[in-house]
């Protein structure tokens, strides 16, 4: 935006008032094109290319090039780690519409919407039990006891896992103890929804705790007043009042439990076959089959973008950046 | 003519059971007392207010009628069934809160709706309750917006169609008008008293603007330290007043502390801490020594020569001077070293400024002598 000098809006004064301005606009050459104000503005773009420019270098570099690479290597049908490649065309993405492809997809989001509604089930309560009923003294230090399992890898916590789901494992262990038949838990679906459930539960209690915390008492209070049961409290105002923190919470996990690589691998076994796996095995495993996996790996980043988009639109973003 | 409404409601049932009572009410958070021993009785279809400074309590005693505190002791009555055990939801009262406390997620019409969907009424029935609260509130044309799209006092307006709809025995208004502007507030005090007058119900309103409590109420109890110290009408309470305390929340006074050396029938004379001799009316049976003489900057008159046979005259003259339109606001030092408000009509002829000596007097009848506190 150019300003005008004549219709500058601050009075001489204050621009031949020899302090900060001064230095911008000396007293002794008051031309139009002289304001400090019109001397900044050519420059105004440095700050946010300063700012912004080192994430967004590294953005460029390290999501939106490999990205297109991959949109490039799935366009070519058949190709394999060193093997001659033919022309463009969609025999990749025409690949994962095969039977036992789609079975796959179809069991990652299985995988992905039960584990979230377990995770939405079991967190409601706790985050509603800890933002409005947990004594105040003691909040913090239950909300840290809650975060304390995120700072250990993934990886690790998957692996404790199969100790206690192993046949002659903990699990096991106590079922027999207690007089009931030892089952098979490892590499089975059952254990990838406990692994799952597990992993991004802390995720759910945190958004929905950060939604519940805001929730306003005096709503409740008026609702009761208006002759509300708890109950209909509960439904008509909590619910309502606490969606857009439910949405951003089940968006989130959704997306984690969907793209899920290592407990799907370390507690699933080969019955529990999703889209990462498959999408590894492409890569990293016999067949090389770079184009097929690059083919998957557009749908699975497809799929999580539209998720994003969702939670963009409905999913309240203050309660995932505070939690 | 509002006097005459207001004595009409009050004394229309006089035998009758109160509408809401408090016996002997405690209510203690922790080991901090809110409200202490409190005795209450409202009448039906009065305008009772609780006035008093923030942290008196009366908050707390609006949510024990609500049913948002249950008393640590005593008994809380609503047409003389005891509720103190009763939750919130089960209570015939209907509260607008000072923050309104809309459901934002829900349209006007369905924020009035929900009290009357919550008991299952009929449909065409909700339709016109919400239509006949709409037009007592003047709001038939937002029934459609969201509260966010909403002005301060149509937000106010909403809320008391929240609660009005309900056609509860009692409406509880806490702080009602307390977030709107000065001019708002005006114009809402008149529609409160309005609608109270349409309704006929029992409004109970808490409040810490003695104006608004004056200008409403059929009677106001006056609310210190978890106590009442007064319960009257707004001329009992402003002109009667039973201690210093509420002579001193009550608009401005000038309290003179001091000793009764000369008791009559009607009136005693007091010499004041610093020599002055006053002469006063009793208030009530008051007989003690040490005491407080209160008079209102308003019923001191100040004038330049000396004036003929008055009783309570002092010569001083004017140590500070705000001009507020309608009046002046004097400070006058008098000789004796006391300083006095004085709120003096603002007319051509009052040609006084800082410094002019002048005399200020006023009649026995207008100033009261209180026990000291």
């Amino acid at each position: 935006m150019k300003i005008q000098n004549s219709n500058f809006p601050y009075p001489p004064t204050l621009l031949t008032f020899p302090t900060l301005l001064t230095p911008m606009t000396p007293a002794h050459s008051p031309t139009p094109s002289n304001t400090w104000a019109d001397r900044l503005a050519p420059r105004l773009w440095l700050g946010p290319v300063t700012l912004l420019g080192p994430a967004g270098v590294w953005l460029l570099v390290l999501l939106v090039l490999p990205t297109l690479l991959i949109l490039e290597i799935s366009l070519v049908p058949g190709l394999r780690l060193g093997q001659p490649s033919g022309g463009y065309g969609l025999g990749n993405y025409l690949q994962i519409l095969q039977p036992v492809y789609l079975r796959v997809i179809w069991r990652s989001l299985v995988f992905a919407v039960g584990s979230t509604a377990l995770c939405l089930l079991m967190g409601f309560p706790v985050a509603y039990w800890l933002a409005l009923m947990s004594p105040q003294r003691w909040r913090n230090l239950l909300l840290v006891a809650f975060i304390l399992p995120l700072w250990t890898s993934s990886l690790l916590r998957a692996y404790a896992w199969t100790t206690i789901l192993r046949p002659s494992g903990v699990l096991n262990g106590m079922l027999t103890a207690i007089g009931l038949p030892a089952q098979n838990w490892l590499n089975t679906p059952t254990a990838v929804f406990i692994g799952l459930t597990y992993s991004f539960l802390p995720y759910m209690v945190l958004i929905l705790y950060a939604s519940l915390e805001k929730l306003d008492i005096r709503l409740l209070e008026a609702a009761a007043d208006l002759g509300a049961t708890p109950r209909q409290c509960f439904w008509k105002i909590t619910v309502p009042q606490t969606l857009p923190g439910i949405a951003a919470a089940s968006l989130l996990v959704f997306i984690s439990t969907l793209s899920d690589f290592v407990v799907p691998t370390l507690l699933g076994g080969a019955s529990s076959m999703n889209i990462s796996r498959l999408i590894y095995n492409q890569f990293l495993g016999p067949t090389r089959a770079w184009g097929f996996g690059s083919a998957l790996s557009m749908v699975l980043i497809l799929a999580v973008s539209l998720a994003i988009a969702l939670l963009i639109r409905y999913g309240d973003r203050n309660t995932v950046t505070e939690a | 003519m509002a006097q005459m409404v207001h004595s009409a409601a009050a004394t229309a049932t006089p035998a009758a059971q109160p509408d809401v009572e408090l016996r002997r009410v405690v209510k203690a958070f922790g080991a901090e007392v809110a409200v202490c021993d409190l005795d209450l009785a409202v009448r039906q279809g009065e305008f009772f207010s609780i006035l008093g400074p923030s942290g008196c309590g009366k908050t707390t005693t609006l949510r024990l009628i609500a049913g948002f505190e249950t008393p640590s002791a005593g008994d809380v009555l609503i047409q003389g069934a005891n509720v103190s055990t009763v939750p919130a939801h089960r209570r015939p009262v209907n509260t607008v809160f000072q923050s309104y406390a809309l459901f934002d997620h829900m349209t006007v019409k369905d924020n009035i709706a929900f009290g009357l969907k919550i008991r299952r009424m009929g449909t065409a029935q909700v339709r016109d309750r919400v239509a006949e609260a709409l037009r007592l509130v003047r709001m038939e044309s937002m029934a459609n917006r969201y509260p966010a799209q909403l002005s301060g006092g149509q937000q106010q307006r909403v809320a008391l169609a929240r609660a009005l709809v309900n056609h509860p025995a009692v409406m509880l208004l806490d702080e009602p008008l307390g977030a709107l502007d000065q001019k708002l507030r005006k114009q809402m005090q008149v529609e409160l008293a309005n609608l109270h007058r349409q309704l006929g119900i029992t409004f109970i309103m808490v409040t810490h603007d003695q104006e608004e409590a004056l200008a409403l109420s059929d009677r106001i109890a006056v609310m210190n330290n978890g106590q009442i110290e007064q319960i009257g009408t707004p001329s009992d309470i402003y002109d009667r007043p039973s201690t210093a305390f509420v002579a001193d929340f009550i608009g401005d006074t000038n309290l003179l502390p001091g000793r009764i050396d000369q008791p009559h029938p009607r009136q005693v004379q007091v010499t004041t801490d610093s020599g002055l001799r006053v002469l006063a009316c009793m208030s009530g049976s008051t007989v003690a020594q040490a005491v407080v003489v209160s008079v209102r900057p308003e019923k001191i008159n100040l004038s330049l020569s000396a004036p003929a046979a008055a009783n309570n005259c002092y010569q001083g003259h004017i140590s500070h001077l705000m001009y507020l339109g309608t009046h002046l606001h004097c400070v006058v030092r008098l000789g004796s070293g006391e300083t006095l408000m004085v709120r003096h009509p603002n007319r051509a002829e009052s040609l006084i400024g800082v410094d002019t000596a002048v005399y200020v007097h006023w009649a026995a009848d207008d100033c009261l002598v209180l026990d000291a506190a």
